[in-house]
């Protein structure tokens, strides 16, 4: 039996080293960075450079409104979308599942930086073409990346375009787990297509979805790429920063570790945060 | 025709009316990254609407290649992902097969790690990471520095404990009985059992490590140690740069990743869907 355990131990060594390494001792590590002053060495004891910043920088407040905007608009439009796509993409009826798949999929393998430079073309305000079919049905041009609102529009567009087949994948396969009696009992009993989808689909893909929901909410308190590359650093004049991109510029331009790293927990706390209050409202009401 | 064959059809035409031109939609920018690495920056920046490829990819390949060395950072970035597919799939089998085959002290605690680890904001790791890897190691454009740090990830291990725990313990009790060693029975019996969990997993983590933006850009200052993401998010806001360039480098990109997903659909999916179902 002991033989088994140092087996066992000899085959999570490999992965436990690089977890104790680059995982544990940097969540140690950047907490005890959060309470100091990294901006002369040697480093000094200072919270108040650090969380006691944080709670007055207005630099910071604007980043995680940002965020915050982002998520509470981006992830229910995108979570609605998909599972509206999972369940149209399930049915039957439909043709041309080849090109359907490979048109709401594909932009799950398409890197940020790719996706980000066509992205900046497509909306740029004098030639993108965006614009020209705006124009083209009669409404009018908009400055996308001069506006903050737009922009910000642009970033939402762009998330959910690349994530929202993802999502759609996971719910898919919560569709396909459910046993296809229940809906021939339901049809059966003259139960519409709507009542199904409210009263059937929804209330069994609930665990799915909330699962997705976590993962969301987790990326776009994450979100750094996007207004990084696509709204030309958090712009205009900050109006896209979200906090990832605020604590990259914090700790990786200006070189303020320790205040970084209050950000980075600022953003675990959050995470956290929603994530319990995500479980908490999906838990079983039974 | 009956009643019920005539809702079928017209429901079928409603949910096409919907899905085509929302899947043309989504395609859009797809196929504009195509239609842009094929035209010069006059077409790019005309007033028209353009839709067709024009035939000016290779001279936007070559205007890439002067801003900057686009094949070495595809060759930096195939090395990288590579070897990380392969050294992430050795570790996060090895550890999966641990946590599924084997009862031990500590087990629920690794596990209660791993979970933990899912919901945790890189960002927490990353600014040690690099203060380790950077300034302690002094490891600042090294391969290592590119492929280790990134090593750790929970999804593997899941994915992969899942299966093992699934085959039947017949089949290692009967090794074990002819004395065949625990090591050679995971790599002669239960890897090979495992390939087509092994094929999705490769194939996520190589897409992971292709795509990695955040790491590498800050690992890697060094042009020749950059990877191809970085680079090209390099060129994105300087003004005198060639868009059509740009795009060839998206297309390059973004090319293999797709075939992939066409021809490995199956694999790729799977990947995908194994961190919703437990």
């Amino acid at each position: 039996m002991r033989l088994r355990t140092k087996v066992a131990y000899g085959f999570l060594a490999p992965y436990l080293a690089i977890f104790a390494v680059f995982w544990c001792w940097p969540i140690l590590y950047s907490f005890y960075l959060s309470f100091m002053s990294t901006r002369r060495a040697p480093w000094s004891f200072n919270p108040g450079m650090t969380w006691g910043r944080v709670v007055q920088d207005p630099a910071y407040w604007n980043a995680l409104e940002n965020t915050l905007t982002i998520l509470v608009i981006q992830v229910p439009v995108m979570l609605t979308l998909a599972t509206l796509l999972a369940v149209f993409l399930n049915s039957p009826l439909l043709r041309a599942r080849g090109l359907m798949r490979f048109a709401f999929f594909a932009p799950v393998v398409i890197g940020e930086a790719a996706y980000a430079a066509v992205f900046r073309l497509m909306f740029n305000a004098e030639f993108g073409i965006v614009n020209k079919m705006f124009e083209s049905v009669g409404l009018p041009a908009l400055n996308w990346f001069g506006d903050p609102d737009a922009a910000m529009a642009v970033i939402i567009v762009a998330v959910t375009w690349r994530w929202v087949g993802y999502n759609a994948i996971i719910i898919l396969s919560g569709l396909q787990s459910i046993p296809e009696d229940v809906y021939e009992a339901a049809t059966l009993d003259r139960v519409t297509p709507r009542q199904q989808f409210f009263h059937i689909t929804l209330p069994l893909l609930r665990p799915i979805i909330l699962f997705c929901l976590v993962l969301s909410v987790i990326g776009s308190m994450q979100m750094f790429v996007e207004p990084y590359l696509i709204t030309n650093q958090g712009g205009p004049g900050g109006g896209t920063e979200t906090l990832g991109l605020y604590l990259y510029r914090q700790g990786f331009l200006n070189l303020n570790f320790g205040y970084a790293s209050a950000i980075a927990y600022t953003i675990a706390m959050l995470a956290v945060a929603i994530a319990a209050l995500n479980l908490w409202l999906g838990r079983d009401r039974t | 025709m009956t009643s019920r064959s005539k809702t079928l059809r017209l429901r079928a035409l409603a949910l096409h009316a919907v899905l085509v031109p929302l899947a043309l939609l989504w395609l859009l920018p797809i196929w504009m990254m195509l239609v842009f690495a094929t035209m010069g920056d006059e077409a790019i920046f005309s007033p028209r609407i353009e839709l067709i490829p024009s035939d000016q990819f290779l001279e936007n390949f070559r205007k890439l290649q002067a801003d900057l060395d686009f094949v070495r950072t595809i060759f930096v970035s195939v090395v990288v992902a590579s070897v990380y597919t392969v050294l992430s799939m050795a570790l996060t089998s090895m550890a999966g097969w641990a946590l599924a085959r084997y009862r031990f002290h500590g087990r629920g605690a690794v596990i209660a790690i791993i979970l933990g680890t899912m919901t945790l904001p890189y960002f927490v790791v990353v600014i040690p990471q690099f203060i380790m890897v950077a300034r302690d190691f002094g490891l600042s454009d090294t391969w290592v520095a590119l492929i280790v740090p990134p090593l750790f990830n929970s999804l593997g291990v899941l994915f992969m404990r899942q299966a093992f725990s699934m085959m039947p313990a017949d089949l290692f009790d009967a090794a074990r009985v002819e004395g065949v060693s625990e090591w050679r029975i995971f790599f002669y019996v239960a890897l090979p059992l495992a390939r087509p969990t092994l094929a999705a997993l490769g194939i996520i983590l190589f897409l992971h490590s292709w795509n990695n933006y955040l790491w590498p850009l800050l690992i890697a200052n060094d042009p020749a140690m950059m990877t191809a993401p970085v680079a090209l998010g390099s060129l994105i806001g300087i003004t005198e740069v060639s868009w059509g360039g740009i795009m060839v480098g998206a297309v390059l990109l973004t090319t293999p990743m797709l075939a992939v997903f066409v021809f490995l659909q199956r694999y790729f999916m799977s990947g995908i869907t194994a961190g919703a179902i437990k």
